[in-house]
This record gives C-alpha cells, structure tokens and sequence, in this order.
C-alpha cells in the first residue's frame, strides 16, 4: 500500500493534493467541505492588507475554452484576491487550523511592495497558527495596475526584496509563487532563492483572451459591453507548467529547491507527472471548480495504485526521478532512428494518420495498397516524427518503434549507428564543438 | 428436419447455433470503447446514477477511474459497495435502475453505459485474481448463512472482512444460487457465476456446505445452537402452479425449472425443447424462459400473459429482446385448460381478459394455442418449510430496517425478504446490509460480556 504522506518544506499532509489559492479556497464554508472529502492541504485565498477589501466585478469573471462534448479545457478568470475583510479570513483560518489539525493549511498573501505592509500582515497570520505562507507574485489582471502580483513576479529585484523581509519577520515556511508572465522562469526562480526562499510555487495563471463575443465585438467574460485579459488555467495549461517546473528543478542554481506545482492537474497522471519533474507536491483549481471536491478521491486512489503497480513505496520514490531525463535540444541523440508502425487489427481506416502525413509533413504513410483503402507507413520516406500518432483517434494504434543499431534505415540507406552522437559535434553545425583529441 | 420435428426434442440446431445464440448479448467493451463510453460521463453531483443503484455503488468515481487508466481502482471502487458487481454488471436492468437516470439519457436519450463499463472494471480485476479485502482479525465468532445465492454471499462477504468465521449452507451440489441456476445464458458465459463464487470466496473464513436444506436437513435452532447468528438468503424455491384442468399433463414443466436445466447442461444440444412453445407469464422469467426457448430450435414461441403490456414486470428492453428474437407476446389471455393427445401437451386454450370494475375479468371469448410444450412462469413464493414460525409480511419473511426477521439472532435479505426489487442488486444490498448490522450486534454482546459493575 504506497504512502502517500507529504512533507513540503515541512508542512505536512496526508497527502500530497494542496488546493490552489482561489475561489475554492476562500472561506471556511469552501475549505472544510474540501478538507471533508480529502484534500491534503489548502492555500488560503489570498489575502490583502488591512483596511477595506477589493472589490470584485458583479458580471461574468470567468471564459471558457471547451473540447469535444463541452468538455472544459480552460478558464480564463478576472477575479481578484479576497473581497472579504482581514479579521474574518484570519478567524477563519485560525478555527479551520484547529479543526483539521492534520492538514496543511498555507495563507495566500499579496500586499503592496513596502516593507511596513509585509511587516505588519506576517504576524496577524502567523497567529492563526498556518503552516506557512505563499507570496502572491502572480495576479497577471487587476493587482497588477496597482503595481502587485504579476508587477512584482516580472521582476526579480522585487521579488528578492520581498522574500528577504518575508523570511526576516515570519518563522513560518516561504513559499514563493511564480508567474509565468515571463520570458525566463529561472531568473525570478533564482531571485527568490537569493531571497531564502524556502520552495517555489508555480504556475500562477497565464495573460489570456479565451474567446470574442462576435456580436458585441468584446472579449469574453464580457462586463457591461467590455472584457479584458484575464487568467488562464485548466488543462490548456499544464505544458507550459511542466516546463517551468522542470526548468527550475534542472537548473543549476536553483537544484534542489522544493516546487509545489500548479497548472491544469485534473488526474492522478498529471501529478504525478509534475511530481517526476520535481514538484513535491501539488496545487489543483480548475479542476476542482469544474467537478467539484469529490475528484480528490480520483487523485489519491489513482496515484496510490500506479505506485503499488510499480512498486514505488512513498513518494521520495517518485519525486523528480525525470530530472535527469530532461535535457536540451542539442544534447539529444541524432542516431536514435524511430518509425511509426500502424497496427493494422486496431486501425479503423479513417485515413487522418494519412492526410497529416501526405499535406503537411513527409508524405510517408499509404492511402492505398492494390487499390484498397489501407494505411500503412512506408519507412524509407518515414522521418519518425510521430505526428500521426498524435492525430490517431485509437490509443495505441499507431506506435513509433525505436530501430535497434545495426538495423538498415531505409530512407537513408544506412545502418544505425550504435553510437551516441548530437548536434554539438554534427558537421552540419558550424559552431561544431571537436571531440578533444 | 430435427428442427421441426413436433414435441420435446433435444438438438434442433446444429452445434454452431447454439454457439452463436448463446454467446455473450453484451459482448465485454475493449480498452478503447471503455474510454470512448467513460468520456461521456458528466461526473454529477449527488449523481442520479448512484441513487437509483441499490448498493449504491460510486458510479462517477469507477467511471473517472476507468478514463483515467485505473481500472483496477475502478473494480474496488465496485466492490466496495457491491461484491458481486461483475454478476449486476451482466444482469442488472440498467435500463430501469441507473442508466434510466443518467442526466445523459435527459439530454440525448443516449446513457452512459454503465453496466458495460462496470463489466469491463471487475472483469480485468478478477481475471487478475485481485483481491481487495482482508479478513480483520478474528472476532471469534460464527454466523450461518442459508443460501449461497448473491444475498448470502455478500453476507457472508461482509461478515468475513469484519473477522467473523462464516459457514454457508446451501442445497443446491453448487454455489451461486439463481447466479448459477437462474439467470439467463446468454447474460453470463463462460462459467462466469462459478468464477465470481470463486473470487468472493477467495477472502478465507467462509465455508460452503452443499446439499442440506432447511427445514428438511437442520432447523433454525440447529443453527442457532451451532453459531452466535444466522442470515437467511434462501430466495423463493416454490413456483406458483397453474391450476387448470391438465395442468399435470406431460410436457408442462415450470420456467425456473426449465432455465436450470438449460444452464447446467454440458451441452445446449442436450436439451429438449418443444417445437411449438407457450410461455404463461409476464416478468423477467417468463421473457427468459421464452428466449432461450427460441434460442434452443423452437419454432413458435407464444408468451401469454394475463393483462397488458404496461402491466407486465419484465423491462420493456427485455420485451423488446424477446420481439427481436423471434418470441411473440400476446396480452389479455389467462389460461383455461391445457389439451392432450397420447398422453403429452397438444394446446392450450385460453381466455380473453379485460378490466371491470377495477378488476381482471375473463370475457368469455376463448382461443387455442397449439403447444407441444408450456413453461410455467407465473410467479415464484417463499417456500415455508423451516420457517413455519416467522412473522410474514405479504407472503415473504418480514423484516425490519436491519434484516432482522421476528425470531431474535435471525436475519434474512434478498427475494425471501420483504422490501426488496426482486432483483441481484437488492439480493446483495440486503445481505451486505444485514451482514453491517449482524456485525455490530455481536460487536455489541462481545462488549457486554466485559461491562464493569
């Protein structure tokens, strides 16, 4: 029975399911009907200085992007932080924390760039007994204007500031929250590390404009006739995640920082793969706000059986192991040769695998063999670049086969080399780097 | 022609047909049509789906399960709930119970199909041979169970995962109870009911006794002098008989009896079958009986029931199974007298039936069926031997909210039992439930024993 247990920076949960600082994590209503169904840890939605709360609009604050059948793909949000007054976020939070004394239970913070604001608000929230703190650099829309969240993540001087006066005035736990509004992610990474961070979290939402109301001519969610950009997040979102998750945890400078990752985690596989990619455990919104509380129970039950299926005991046995596997371009073998093989039993004959081939990319795959309707792919012509496996409709009908060395490549009419070889020594590089005599 | 030859013939049909109609209705849903008919579930709250389920099993979690990769998380998800839910998964009318209220069927007349995913998550466990559930620690007690039916069996499930030794009495030489003797045959193939009896047996602590039958063999004080509580899953085992004039003539034979014979045998060419078939009834056995009839080489098969088709209790799915099969259904036709020529069932003459009053009244118009052989589905009723003493409540063992019958240590669920659908899934609420409250009377005298003064 694997154990699920999760210690991130300290904090610990039964198990590694956090939900994300938003809606689903605003009030004491939200957060012990989650801490109900099983959720590991909450981030508290974020709270903001003293004094009268932001206001949100009283129109439509979320777009979609749908699949097939209205599946939900993305959400693009224009809420803002808290609209609730201090004293009754903090309250809560101090009861929900002695009710659910097992949970992770982390407050959400975004105030204005001034060591007083941050000085004040870190007491009264570490009086509520929270097992640490998440330093909102992320809001891309409405914070941003007034020079927070997303304002302060896009520069790393800010963010370095910050988290030094965090870790000065708290004993709690700092987590750092990264927005992906940014070119690279590794240099607010390293800033807040520089800082003393204790962990990153990311992703925060993405700049967005999901779709165009076309008779009003506006953005949706459209406000009395008007929209703006808002958040992305859900599904759409968790590749541009992954990525920056592994960015950090391969970088040099920040190796071995613990990342709570966020960005589109709707099953136990997205988990864990942002888990084998370095994040120590996970923050989950979209998908809660599309199905309620209850997918938790997916979640738990699905990563525990993979691990017993794989014999993976806790989750240090899963944590990161894909680090090593990530690599750049230029490091990858140019003498793996890979072909798409079409399953023939499995292939329903749509003919897609065929027309993405012959249109766009290496005309490599038949439409027809002895004038019957038949997809098979033609190796000489086959570069191996799997596009046709993505565009199958049938899982596992079409498979791209590693050729073993010494195996002919009919294209290119040579054997494969058994060596490992990249486009650092290629001749066709002119920057080639000569192998050292 | 074997095939058309008159009276009870065995090996109309050549064995390819046999194979043919009886192979799998539902054939199992390969991995890409389980994620194809999974992706359509909405995953509701407070799902429809689930509560129209009698186990009440977590159908938007297995489903999620299933789309997601785990099958295996899926099957325990079922079984949590419902230890035989590879048999419901087969046999359940889902037409009337979950998928009736799938919101899909509300937005497109088109349910997810839940009974064949439920199929595709516990056949890959149990073909695993994946066992879920331990016994907990002993409790050192011991519960009878009479009937190794899917009530007793869940009992007795239940009461071994809580530490509790089981011993399952059944008068049957297998297992099973109408699993294996009653449900159609082309609903479970391939011996599926022996290897669910098998898998649910596999948790340890439950032993099977064949053969012996309450009332006749042992009696309720037996039992109650040998363990520290009995569950009563002894189903219906009397058929109502159709009393008119021929009724005993050769080639009359009750439907359960009929269907019984047809599952145990070695090969469906052994069994004998009329060439012209006349079913009396209107539920699910009658439209069974009916099929396999057709199934086995019949010529005409006449389903004959008393009133009309809204007032019949088999689903409309499976009167349109039957229509599709070949069976005609005729309504408003009570029986009057059965014909005979040397000695053996030649017709059946019936009366035509309609409403007065508020009540069935025959017409006085009469028709003749010509029949060489009539399946008698009208009704099964609780067999009283053994259990003169209970409390009854409209002709079957009354119990309350628990299980628990009149007589003080005794439980009873399933089709012997007050209250439930007469259907697999009731049988296994009911004696999963009886086996929760059996456990928490014998926790509460174990604690007794130990009361301070």
């Amino acid at each position: 029975m694997a154990d699920l247990r999760n210690n991130f920076v300290g904090i610990k949960s039964p198990n590694p399911f956090w939900l994300a600082s938003a809606p689903p994590t605003d009030k004491a209503y939200n957060v012990e009907r989650a801490f109900r169904a099983g959720w590991g840890g909450v981030v508290w939605k974020t709270l903001g200085s003293e004094g009268p709360p932001v206001v949100n609009v009283n129109g439509p604050r979320y777009g979609a992007i749908w699949g097939a059948d209205r599946r939900l793909l993305g959400l693009n949000n224009i809420e803002l932080i808290t609209d609730r007054p201090l004293q009754v976020n903090l309250q809560e939070m101090k009861q929900v924390k002695m009710n659910w004394p097992d949970r992770a239970l982390v407050a959400s913070i975004m105030v204005p760039c001034v060591e007083e604001e941050w000085k004040a608000i870190l007491p009264l929230v570490e009086e509520t007994g929270a097992d640490g703190i998440e330093l909102n650099f992320g809001c891309p829309h409405g914070m941003s204007e007034r020079g927070m969240g997303a304002a302060v993540g896009q520069v790393p001087e800010y963010i370095e500031m910050v988290v030094r006066w965090c870790k000065q005035y708290t004993r709690m736990p700092v987590i750092t929250k990264l927005t992906p509004n940014i070119a690279d992610i590794r240099k607010p990474a390293r800033a807040a590390k520089a800082g003393g961070t204790d962990a990153v979290s990311l992703i925060n939402t993405i700049n967005s404009i999901v779709s165009v109301d076309l008779d009003n001519f506006a953005p949706n969610p459209t406000v009395g006739g008007k929209g703006t950009h808002g958040g992305y997040c859900g599904p759409a979102v968790k590749p541009i995640a992954l990525n920056m998750v592994a960015e950090i945890a391969r970088d040099e400078e920040t190796y071995g920082l613990p990342i709570s990752g966020i960005g589109g985690v709707t099953t136990w596989r997205d988990a864990a793969e942002f888990m084998v990619l370095g994040a120590g455990n996970v923050q989950v919104c979209t998908a809660a706000m599309t199905y309620g509380f209850k997918i938790v129970e997916e979640m738990i039950t699905g990563l525990s059986d993979w691990m017993d299926a794989k014999g993976h005991r806790n989750l240090d046995d899963i944590t990161g192991r894909a680090v090593p596997n990530v690599t750049d371009w230029k490091y990858l073998n140019l003498n793996y040769i890979a072909k798409a093989r079409i399953d023939q039993d499995a292939c329903i004959k749509c003919g897609r695998c065929h027309i993405a081939c012959e249109d766009t990319s290496h005309q490599a795959i038949t439409a027809e063999v002895d004038g019957v309707r038949h997809f098979e792919v033609m190796e000489d012509e086959c570069v191996g670049c799997n596009l046709c496996v993505n565009v199958c409709p049938v899982e596992n009908c079409i498979t791209m086969v590693g050729l073993e060395p010494g195996t002919l490549d009919q294209r290119t009419g040579s054997p494969v080399s058994p060596i490992y070889a990249n486009w650092t020594t290629h001749p066709n590089n002119p920057t080639a780097v000569q192998a050292a005599e | 022609m074997r095939r058309l030859e008159p009276g009870l013939k065995a090996g109309r049909l050549d064995a390819a047909d046999y194979l043919r109609n009886f192979s799998d209705l539902h054939p199992r849903l390969d991995e890409h049509e389980a994620l194809v008919a999974s992706d359509r579930c909405y995953f509701c709250h407070d799902a429809p789906c689930m509560t129209a389920c009698p186990t009440s099993i977590d159908i938007p979690l297995f489903i999620r399960q299933i789309s997601t990769g785990n099958p295996i998380g899926s099957a325990k998800t079922i079984f949590d709930q419902n230890i035989l839910g590879g048999m419901c998964a087969r046999v359940c009318p889902t037409e009337t119970l979950c998928e009736e209220a799938c919101v899909r069927n509300t937005a497109e007349e088109r349910p997810v199909e839940i009974g064949r995913l439920q199929r595709y998550a516990t056949d890959i466990a149990i073909e695993q041979g994946r066992q879920f559930y331990t016994p907990a620690p002993s409790t050192d007690r011991s519960v009878a169970v009479v009937g190794a039916g899917p009530a007793g069996l869940a009992c007795a499930h239940r009461l071994a995962m809580h530490g509790h030794q089981v011993t399952i009495y059944d008068h049957r030489e297998k297992a099973g109870g109408l699993n294996e003797y009653g449900i159609a045959a082309y609903k479970t193939t391939n011996d599926f009911a022996q290897s669910e009896v098998d898998y649910i047996l596999s948790i340890g602590n439950i032993d099977v006794i064949n053969g012996g039958m309450l009332g006749r063999d042992f009696t309720l004080a037996d039992l109650q002098a040998k363990h520290d509580a009995v569950f009563l899953g002894t189903g219906l085992g009397n058929v109502n008989a159709l009393n008119i004039p021929g009724a005993d003539t050769n080639g009359i034979l009750d439907a359960v009896e009929f269907i019984a014979n047809l599952r145990e045998a070695k090969d469906k060419a052994d069994v004998p079958v009329g060439r012209d078939v006349v079913v009396i009834g209107g539920g699910m056995t009658a439209i069974d009986a009916a099929v396999q009839a057709k199934l086995l080489g019949a010529e005409n098969v006449t389903i004959c029931y008393r009133r009309g088709k809204e007032h019949m209790n088999a689903s409309e799915f499976e009167q349109d199974l039957a229509a599709s099969k070949g069976v005609h259904i005729r309504h408003w036709l009570q029986p009057k007298e059965v014909a005979h020529h040397h000695g053996h069932v030649s017709a059946i003459t019936l009366e035509y039936t309609h409403v007065e009053d508020g009540m069935m009244k025959g017409t006085g118009h009469k028709t003749e069926i010509k029949a060489d052989q009539i399946l008698v589905a009208i009704g099964q009723k609780l067999d009283l031997m053994g259990i003169e003493q209970m409390q009854l409540q409209a002709g079957k063992i009354a119990i309350d909210a628990e299980g628990r019958t009149s007589l003080p240590g005794v439980w009873a669920g399933g089709d012997c039992a007050f209250g439930g659908q007469d259907l697999t899934v009731s049988a296994v609420a009911m004696g999963r439930d009886a086996a929760e409250s059996i456990n928490r009377s014998l926790a509460v005298q174990a604690a007794g024993l130990t009361a301070v003064a």
